[in-house]
């Protein structure tokens, strides 16, 4: 028996079944020779497109509504007349048809790319419909999600976005990469769709196709052609997470009886109905920027009220936190994002634009104090990318302006965790949202796949922090919450607890397995995992020594 | 030559839907026809990728340039693209 492979664990549950790989994007050979008979091979790629293009049409017939929409258009760019006259150019001057299509797209992709922030999704777009031109006239699979017609756990190097939107959960068994962290776009995804994930396994690569694997996302191991009686087990030990879910119930609390409330993160209407479905206390993070996305001028008061009200009755004599608006930089707006700002995150977004956009704010927060008002719900409100005391103070002073009770600031920006005391003694409570908080003080882009290991939740200088700050609460005797993917983490929850942090706000589907874990420890046993995850070189080391004493207590 | 002075109708801009109407529209016609932002390199109407680049937003004004036998006809269509509000279809 072969050793198992080793990543993160960051969905939990196990499954059993052959690999399917992700395609690469197709590579082009460098071109050796002038082509002679330009003719044919224009001919070639003129086909090519046409074949990319047909497939596009059909599968704009078989989706619906927006998707079709962009597919259609993306059709269309497969036969624009621009991009076949570059074409003709090119081959004219002697390339080969992979060449010249792929040098036509990135003409038109420089074009696109320079045109701005709103034109990434276009760029995208392009970039699609380019790759699948190319591995045509290759002669190479289609790059992308695979679908071998029977169930899979897919492999990849890592999973974007666009990947995502196309997986099958009633196909995809399991999602192993060889990249990406605990907060990376596979983690959030493979926890949505419930299923068992294991990422920066770097020996992912050595799988093949077909190879029959034991994906265990608790663990974070892989192990190869598992013997009939591991699979039973793991299948076993599945129905018991399972049934011990099921079994667990009500507002989050330790062992000891602790409170500890779980809360909901949720980003627009569309999350609702699974939200409020699940048994949690409120929302902890209800992010607004859905009602400002797509956009060229604000939402009416009006048209914002109707929408909170909406939320709000929803979790009628239960808490909400709102969010406004964390909007420009990286989250472009058209009406609010700064152009060609030279470093997008550390520019002007969230509570900062309403440095240039005041009145974006006050109609932001009268909205919602309106909505407030006339539901039974317990409306918080708070800021996002607040970094000074004074910044603190002046929000919770608009927010009681315009008629709202509690008024918070969210913790990111690493000054405002140093100064956390100072913080809370102008507002009423403060969010720590992890991922951009590990982002900042580690100084390492959130989409960098290499930085990964900087952007663990579990490293102890972030863990400093957030201890920091959840004791500048405790002083104040104000609450202090988490809301970044860290607190959707079952074994980190017990961390966050024993350092002071009072409640966890996280996507619906982690809620279970944070209450159940919470539920088989003492407070006093969370402030031990905390020290030890403390004391911990980094991040990978913090978590191993929580799992060991864990296991060790038989919890 | 004939021009029309349009403003974009869809708060989406001249993309997504909107765009592929009206690229769609100008394939349609017997000329070519040109459509630039006001003041900026005029582009083929026939062409979505020059299109898209334009990011005629929503509200924005652009221009629609045609020569030859039924010039108007044609601007007249692709102007009444470009003005109508595509937003709740």
């Amino acid at each position: 028996m072969t050793t198992p492979l080793t990543g993160i664990g960051v969905s939990p549950g196990t499954a059993t079944g052959p690999v399917a790989r992700m395609a690469p994007p197709p590579e082009l050979p460098p071109q050796t020779a002038v082509v002679e008979d330009t003719a044919h091979e224009l001919e070639t790629a003129t086909a090519a497109l046409e074949a990319v293009g047909s497939d596009l049409d059909a599968r704009a017939a078989a989706a619906g509504g927006e998707a079709a929409d962009v597919l259609f258009a993306q059709a269309m760019m497969a036969r624009d007349p621009g991009l076949a006259e570059k074409i003709t150019v090119r081959v004219g001057k002697g390339e080969t048809a992979p060449h010249a299509v792929s040098g036509a797209f990135e003409e038109y992709r420089t074009m696109l790319a320079n045109a701005g922030a709103y034109m990434a999704e276009r760029v995208a777009d392009l970039d699609d419909i380019r790759t699948r031109a190319v591995a045509t006239l290759l002669g190479v699979p289609m790059p992308g999600v695979p679908s071998p017609g029977h169930p899979f756990v897919l492999v990849a190097p890592d999973l974007a976005p666009a990947d995502t939107a196309t997986i099958d959960a009633t196909q995809v068994l399991a999602i192993v990469t060889e990249h990406g962290g605990p907060t990376s776009h596979t983690a959030i995804l493979a926890k949505s769709l419930g299923l068992p994930a294991v990422v920066a396994c770097a020996d992912a690569g050595t799988l093949a196709d077909g190879d029959r694997v034991l994906v265990d996302g608790a663990s974070g191991t892989v192990e190869i052609d598992p013997l009939d009686e591991v699979v039973a087990e793991a299948a076993r030990r599945d129905e018991e997470r399972r049934a011990a879910l099921a079994a667990s119930t009500g507002p989050g609390r330790t062992a000891d009886g602790r409170g500890v409330q779980l809360l909901l993160n949720i980003g627009g209407e569309g999350d609702l109905d699974r939200a409020v479905a699940a048994d949690a206390e409120g929302v902890g993070l209800f992010r607004t920027e859905f009602l400002f996305l797509d956009r060229t001028t604000a939402p009416t008061v009006v048209e914002q009220e109707a929408v909170y009200a909406r939320v709000f009755a929803a979790f009628r004599a239960r808490k909400v936190v709102v969010r406004t608006l964390d909007a420009g930089a990286d989250k472009p707006l058209g009406f609010v994002t700064q152009p060609d700002e030279p470093n997008p995150a550390l520019g002007i977004r969230g509570l900062r634009t309403s440095r240039r956009f005041p009145q974006l704010l006050e109609q932001q927060l009268t909205a919602i104090a309106q909505a407030a008002a006339a539901s039974e719900t317990d409306v918080w409100v708070m800021a996002p990318m607040v970094s000074t005391p004074g910044e603190a103070a002046a929000f919770a002073q608009m927010a009681r302006t315009a008629g709202l009770r509690t008024a918070g600031v969210m913790v990111e920006v690493p000054a405002a965790a140093l100064r956390a005391r100072a913080v809370i003694a102008g507002c009423d409570f403060l969010s720590l949202g992890t991922n951009d908080l590990a982002q900042y003080t580690f100084a390492a882009d959130r989409m960098e796949g290499e930085l990964a290991n900087l952007l663990d939740p579990w490293q102890p200088a972030l863990l400093d922090l957030v201890g920091m700050t959840a004791e500048a609460g405790a002083s104040a005797g104000k609450p202090v919450g988490v809301c970044g993917e860290a607190a959707s983490d079952a074994l980190l929850a017990l961390v966050l607890v024993g350092l002071g942090v009072t409640s966890l706000s996280m996507a619906p589907v982690s809620v279970p397995d944070v209450r159940a874990s919470l539920a088989r420890h003492t407070y006093d046993e969370c402030r031990q995992l905390a020290a030890l995850a403390s004391g911990a070189a980094d991040g990978t080391s913090a978590r191993q020594a929580v799992q060991e004493a864990v296991r060790g207590a038989g919890g | 030559m004939p021009t029309r002075r349009v403003t974009v109708g869809s708060k989406v801009g001249l993309h997504a839907r909107p765009a592929s109407l009206f690229v769609q529209a100008a394939g349609r016609q017997p000329i070519d026809v040109t459509i630039g932002k006001d003041g900026g390199e005029p582009v083929s109407a026939k062409s979505i990728l020059s299109v898209i680049s334009l990011d005629a937003r929503g509200g924005d004004v652009v221009v629609l340039t045609a020569e030859g036998d039924g010039a108007e006809k044609a601007l007249d269509e692709l102007a009444a693209v470009v003005s109508t509000n595509y937003d709740n279809e």
